[in-house]
């Protein structure tokens, strides 16, 4: 079912010639850049959030996905990353670019300390000890030894930054170009692992890992690695939303955010680049349709959609889409 | 030294409450090997019908054994609609149906009873202080309550023909089902069986932590702990486990960390627990044969 690599793409028809391929990325460069100038402020900025978590999703993806190591915490990821430049930003004025690598740099290092206890062990284990750092990260950020660095219960407020070179883009704009430009950096890794001798290999683990042991793969090493790359790309999404929304505080980063993420990549498309860019587009706009309903609403409505998702369409939109196109050029004889 | 013995006794009387909470997660996991991250929301829920028939004028005691039968009866609904179409699907699916079912009910008793927080009444009332104020008559008598429970369900396991039957179906299901037992019913029994442990856990902690919508959660958490550290395909193990979390929780949370930071304590025990002996105390080590 899931258990289905992405076939959309370079290995696909569309990957014929060269000029085909100049083409459709210039085609979607263009889409990419465009809503920047066409869509007014407030949209701008949901897009960006979208953009942002797609990002977050692609970074549970690469663990739970590709490597079939279940996380319900990534969300005490995002929060480190969001803090991290949070903190650089404002206590050091350091600029927000220069943030990013050290963000990443931290989500990698705890992820790798988290995963490499549970994920000796395999099965639930990591489900379960990702599940409680969601549940206690809130109570840790808003600790008193903390609370010079991370302002406690009140958060700490940011300023996003100017455009350089006197670039004539307000700053939504230049925030919504940077985001982009990061996540498509990420997108583009993340193809390039998963399209790789690694990328194999952590499949391999995934749908068998007594013979990926056997064919001499180090498994436990290689799960807790991808951990630590999964929690770094989901880190800097976090980095990157601290900026967006110029604002970081405790109950930002509940429970809930591991959750949402969950059910983005289900939703999304498990094991597919593309599934997390749905998943992101998903997380933030279906929100707002099911808020108009009750506060209560959107977590009722994520629930059943989810299990929807679970029973009728296990490969999520990207499944979907992939059955679809299968279905389009298959051959009559 | 009245302080300490105090700390210890109050975190007998939570660790009970943990306890039961790991028993429920403990036995769906001995049967199918998945765990039940659902397990804190479907007891709020039950405690929220308690508090309604409560409020609705019922006696407390008719209300307990209510609640207990219809969330006994919502447990079995779950497996057989939720769990039953998908038990041979991929662990990613389990983990998403309990997440799913943990979002459902969490929204929706929220949804129905208001996020506000609720006292909850305890049937355990006394005049005078007990064992010179060491304990209120709420723990004396929750730290009973859960006792008896896990009483029942020990005897019940090791003195019934059901019980036997569900031991069977969750330690070998194909030769149980060739001696006829029929397998499915005997797991759903058991989610049934979970979520009425839970429901009396839920009752028993609300009058503490009051009523409200996110109350399991952090006591989903010490469950876990507490299963792990007994180890997780041990109920006894889980049991002990419970009460042991509860004291050195309470006792962190007095003397170390303070009260801020008890959800991180058992976040250090799962993660001390997985690194210093992840089977936990009393669990098997698992060699699985290639």
């Amino acid at each position: 079912m899931t258990r289905m690599d992405e076939s959309l793409g370079p290995s696909g028809a569309a990957g014929g010639s060269r000029a085909w391929r100049a083409t459709l990325l210039t085609l979607g460069i263009f889409a990419a850049v465009a809503p920047a100038f066409l869509l007014e402020s407030f949209q701008l900025f949901q897009l960006t959030m979208a953009v942002i978590m797609a990002l977050a999703v692609l970074g549970l993806n690469i663990v739970t996905g590709y490597n079939g190591q279940i996380s319900l915490g990534h969300g005490a990821f995002f929060a480190v990353g969001a803090y991290v430049t949070a903190i650089l930003m404002s206590h050091f004025d350091w600029s927000f670019w220069a943030t990013l690598p050290v963000a990443a740099l931290v989500c990698a290092a705890v992820g790798y300390g988290v995963g490499f206890p549970a994920l000796r062990l395999g099965g639930l284990y990591l489900a379960l000890t990702t599940f409680s750092l969601a549940v206690a990260v809130p109570q840790i950020l808003k600790h008193k030894a903390l609370e010079d660095w991370t302002g406690g219960v009140q958060g700490l407020f940011l300023v996003k930054p100017d455009p350089p070179f006197g670039l004539a883009v307000t700053p939504d704009q230049w925030m919504y170009l940077s985001v982009v430009a990061v996540a498509a950096l990420c997108f583009w890794g993340t193809w390039n692992l998963v399209h790789s001798r690694i990328g194999r290999a952590l499949m391999a683990i995934r749908d068998n890992p007594t013979a990926a042991q056997a064919m001499g793969m180090d498994i436990s090493a290689l799960k807790t690695k991808t951990f630590a790359a999964s929690a770094m790309v989901t880190g800097i999404a976090g980095a990157l939303s601290a900026v967006a929304i110029e604002f970081v505080a405790p109950d930002s980063f509940t429970f809930g955010v591991s959750i949402t993420l969950f059910v983005g990549m289900v939703v999304g498309g498990v094991a597919s680049i593309l599934g997390s860019l749905f998943g992101g587009l998903f997380v933030l706009f279906v929100p707002n349709i099911a808020e108009a309903i009750s506060k209560a609403a959107p977590g009722v409505i994520y629930g059943v959609i989810l299990i929807l998702f679970l029973f009728l369409l296990p490969g999520g939109f990207a499944g979907l889409l992939r059955q679809i196109a299968a279905r389009l050029t298959r051959r009559r004889p | 030294m009245n302080g300490l013995a105090h700390q210890i006794v109050a975190g007998i009387a939570t660790g009970g409450i943990y306890a039961a909470v790991a028993l429920a997660i403990v036995m769906i996991y001995q049967a199918t090997h998945h765990v039940n991250f659902a397990q804190g929301e479907m007891a709020t829920l039950s405690t929220f019908i308690a508090w309604s028939m409560i409020n609705a004028g019922m006696p407390y005691w008719v209300a307990f054994f209510a609640t207990v039968v219809v969330s006994f009866a919502i447990g079995v609904a779950i497996e057989r609609l939720l769990m039953r179409p998908v038990q041979n699907a991929p662990e990613l699916t389990h983990v998403g149906v309990f997440i799913g079912l943990l979002l459902i009910i969490g929204n929706a008793t929220g949804w129905i009873f208001g996020y506000t927080t609720k006292s909850f009444p305890s049937p355990f009332h006394s005049d005078k202080p007990l064992a010179g104020g060491l304990i209120s008559a709420h723990e004396l008598g929750s730290t009973a309550v859960t006792l008896a429970v896990l009483l029942l369900v020990w005897a019940f396991f090791r003195f019934t023909r059901l019980g036997l039957a569900m031991r069977a179906a969750a330690y070998n299901p194909r030769s149980a089902r060739l001696v006829g037992i029929r397998v499915g019913w005997m797991l759903a029994l058991g989610w049934g069986l979970a979520a009425a442990i839970g429901a009396v856990a839920g009752m028993m902690v609300a009058p503490i932590v009051f009523l409200d919508p996110t109350m399991m959660l952090g006591i989903l958490l010490y469950a876990f702990a507490g299963a792990l550290l007994g180890g997780i395909d041990n109920p006894m193990g889980a049991v002990i486990g419970g009460f042991v979390v509860g004291v050195l929780e309470n006792l962190a949370g007095a003397y170390v960390v303070g009260t801020e930071l008890k959800l991180t304590v058992a976040l250090a025990i799962i993660i001390g627990v997985l690194v210093v002996r992840p089977s936990g105390l009393f669990g098997r080590v698992v060699y699985s044969r290639v």
